[in-house]
């Protein structure tokens, strides 16, 4: 670990994940500002629709910053796992005539997106307490569930990186995948209005279901269904910790072993 | 660390494969669909075959050979980018590769920013940049334009801004890949200081090239290898001179070739005519030759019947790659009879300097030169090679005193 993190590596990491974000804003007049207009105006589209045209809210209170939670993780894990998916390859001109340690690339793309999920946490933040949501002790939490996605993410982003080098389809595939698993996710909806209990207990086990509604629980209301409830504490509520644990590992030693083949293979 | 530690780099048995898909198939669909004719997807190419050298600390290691001969891939072996198929690398110390100047460069960026990206790719922390920030920009002499993006730069000032950057790395060894071989004369001069200094620090130095005067000017030891294969780790003189016997043996291939198509280089009468030309060494064909060496022409020559009688000339005109004549031997006059004669011409003790010649053969009447029977321009072509520095057309011995 301490080679892993050596003082070069640092170094290495911290201009590259500098240089993403010189260039993430290139040319826009807001420049940074951007970071968090984004989540503000999604905020404002959400509340029209679900809020106020819609009334979604199905009983839940702080229904509007549910939402916002909901898609805020959501997003961080499409961006980070999107961007770095293309990541080995745009930096192919590195790979071929530089000798760096190939998982920092991946682990700066990951760095942007965890910047730009902590800015969007400060909207969040800011509306909570607009929507005078009292705070919990539970968001004490918040960090670990953060990690677990993190961990999820960047176990996906590093085996979809190093397979993209070698299947140039792979980037289609995953669009359909994320497509598909936003609705899969109780992201826009509440988990309660599935009728359908195994259903509803299946679409828990994802992991990034449990960590939404884990994290809306923690900060925002305990009246959110999580996973522990659903099968009362029962080991089928590991199920997606070792999902997280099986995709980080399989995720890693997929990446070790096929970044000795980059330099060729780009 | 198994390696003696007199040692910077050991390199031990490597080859290198290249598996080159035949139809760039790298969809899934593709990879699905050739399941069933697994074999056939690819073609194998052996970039480089069984090498083995070892470069001392504090040497200066020169890698020599043709294009596309497996230098730039034992290059990339040597720095870890590619993975060796066969055999081990082993390396002492810090490496750090300059494949190329400038990778890394980001046009959108300033050039402020882009010392500071190029930085961290050699290794140093942004604390450590701003204390060398001045002597880049400096060296590079760009400090007007340092708040520019990169994209404004002429290329000539990107590669010494990354010049600039590059002799900052503080490897124990550096690779490099004709670095050299960009930038204008003056940037050129400033290498070679360069290089001179990081010899003295007692730097170890892998430098690939094709430019014998630097192979020769630098280097310890140089190992010249040939489509893949190692085939001698030598002197820079011998190195150089079997670089140019490499080069020549291709390109003799090129002009036998050319020699049985009907030339337009041809002219005379033809009543007396070259039957055929050849250059030998010791009695055998040759057409590389090093100086100091008994060069010889053979000449056969043919007098059509009922023709000339007279007494002619056969005169030679040596030219050099700048169609410069160095020399022009003639021959006293010569009495054909009918049918065919053989006339040599020796050259004891060849003292033209290395490069390649052309020799432009006339046949003419003694007593009329502008009476040609036939005349082949630059027919013969031969090679001089050599294992010490010339320069001038002609190596001519002298003697030099000095009083004490």
């Amino acid at each position: 670990m301490k080679r892993l993190f050596s003082k070069q590596n640092r170094a290495l990491l911290s201009e590259l994940v500098r240089t993403d974000f010189k260039l993430r804003y290139q040319g826009s007049v807001l420049g940074y500002a951007w970071s968090l207009l984004r989540p503000l105006l999604l905020f404002v589209i959400l509340y029209a629709v679900f809020v106020v045209v819609l009334k979604s809210g199905g009983g839940i209170p702080h229904f509007p910053v549910y939402l916002l939670l909901g898609i805020v993780i959501w997003n961080f894990f499409l961006e980070m796992t999107s961007q770095s998916l293309g990541s080995i390859v745009e930096r192919g001109e590195l790979i071929r005539k530089i000798r760096i340690p190939r998982w920092i690339i991946v682990l700066s793309s990951s760095i942007s997106a965890l910047i730009n999920l902590l800015l969007n946490l400060i909207v969040v933040a800011v509306f909570m307490l607009l929507n005078h949501v009292d705070l919990l002790e539970t968001s004490l939490w918040l960090p670990l569930i953060l990690l677990e996605v993190y961990l999820l993410a960047l176990g996906f982003s590093l085996f979809l990186s190093a397979a993209f080098v070698k299947y140039r389809d792979i980037n289609y595939i995953w669009e359909v995948v994320l497509q598909a698993g936003f609705y899969m996710t109780p992201i826009l909806y509440s988990i309660t209005i599935i009728p359908n209990l195994t259903a509803q207990k299946l679409i828990l086990l994802n992991p990034l279901a449990q960590a939404i509604q884990d994290a809306r629980y923690s900060i925002i209301t305990h009246q959110t269904q999580t996973i522990y409830k659903t099968f009362e504490r029962g080991p089928y509520s590991l199920i997606p910790f070792a999902i997280t644990s099986l995709v980080i590992i399989c995720g890693t030693v997929y990446f070790r072993k096929q970044s000795r083949y980059f330099a060729e293979n780009i | 660390m198994s390696v003696d530690d007199q040692l910077a780099v050991k390199v031990e048995n490597v080859s290198k494969v290249f598996k080159l898909p035949r139809e760039k198939s790298s969809s899934v669909k593709d990879k699905i669909i050739s399941i069933p004719r697994r074999n056939k997807g690819y073609e194998v190419q052996r970039a480089l075959h069984d090498i083995s050298f070892e470069v001392r600390k504090g040497e200066f290691y020169g890698i020599v050979g043709k294009n596309g001969g497996g230098k730039s891939t034992l290059l990339k072996v040597i720095s870890g980018i590619y993975e060796p198929s066969h055999g081990n690398v082993q390396v002492n110390g810090k490496l750090t590769p300059f494949i190329e100047l400038g990778v890394g460069f980001n046009p959108e960026l300033t050039g402020r920013e882009n010392i500071f990206l190029n930085g961290a790719l050699l290794g140093f922390n942004r604390k450590e940049m701003s204390k060398m920030y001045k002597d880049i920009v400096a060296f590079a002499e760009l400090e007007r334009f340092m708040d520019q993006k990169l994209k404004n730069y002429s290329s000539g000032m990107q590669v010494r801004l990354a010049f600039s950057i590059a002799i900052r790395a503080k490897s124990d060894i550096l690779v490099m890949d004709e670095v050299l071989a960009v930038g204008d004369a003056a940037f050129q001069k400033k290498c070679f200081e360069i290089f001179r200094d990081l010899k003295k620090q007692g730097r170890t130095i892998i430098l690939v090239t094709h430019d014998m005067g630097n192979v020769e000017r630098f280097c310890d030891r140089v190992l010249v290898i040939n489509e893949g294969e190692q085939m001698a780790v030598t002197t820079p003189g011998e190195a150089s001179s079997m670089y140019a016997r490499l080069n020549i043996s291709e390109a003799q291939q090129e002009s036998t070739d050319k020699k049985y198509q009907v030339s337009k280089n041809r002219l005379g009468s033809g009543k007396i005519k070259v039957v055929k030309a050849k250059t030998f060494l010791r009695g055998k064909p040759a057409n590389v030759f090093n100086m100091g060496d008994d060069f010889g022409l053979e000449l056969d020559l043919k007098r059509s019947a009922g023709y000339e009688t007279a007494p002619l000339t056969c005169g030679l005109a040596f030219f050099n790659e700048d169609e410069v004549n160095v020399i022009g031997p003639n021959s006293e006059a010569v009495t054909l009879q009918e049918g065919a004669t053989k006339v040599t011409f020796t050259l004891p003790n060849l003292t033209l300097t290395p490069g390649e010649y052309g020799i432009t053969i006339a046949l003419y009447d003694k007593d009329a030169p502008e009476n040609y029977y036939d005349l082949l321009d630059k027919w013969v072509h031969f090679s001089v090679v050599t294992d010490h520095i010339t320069h001038g057309l002609v190596e001519i011995n002298g003697t030099w005193e000095s009083d004490k």
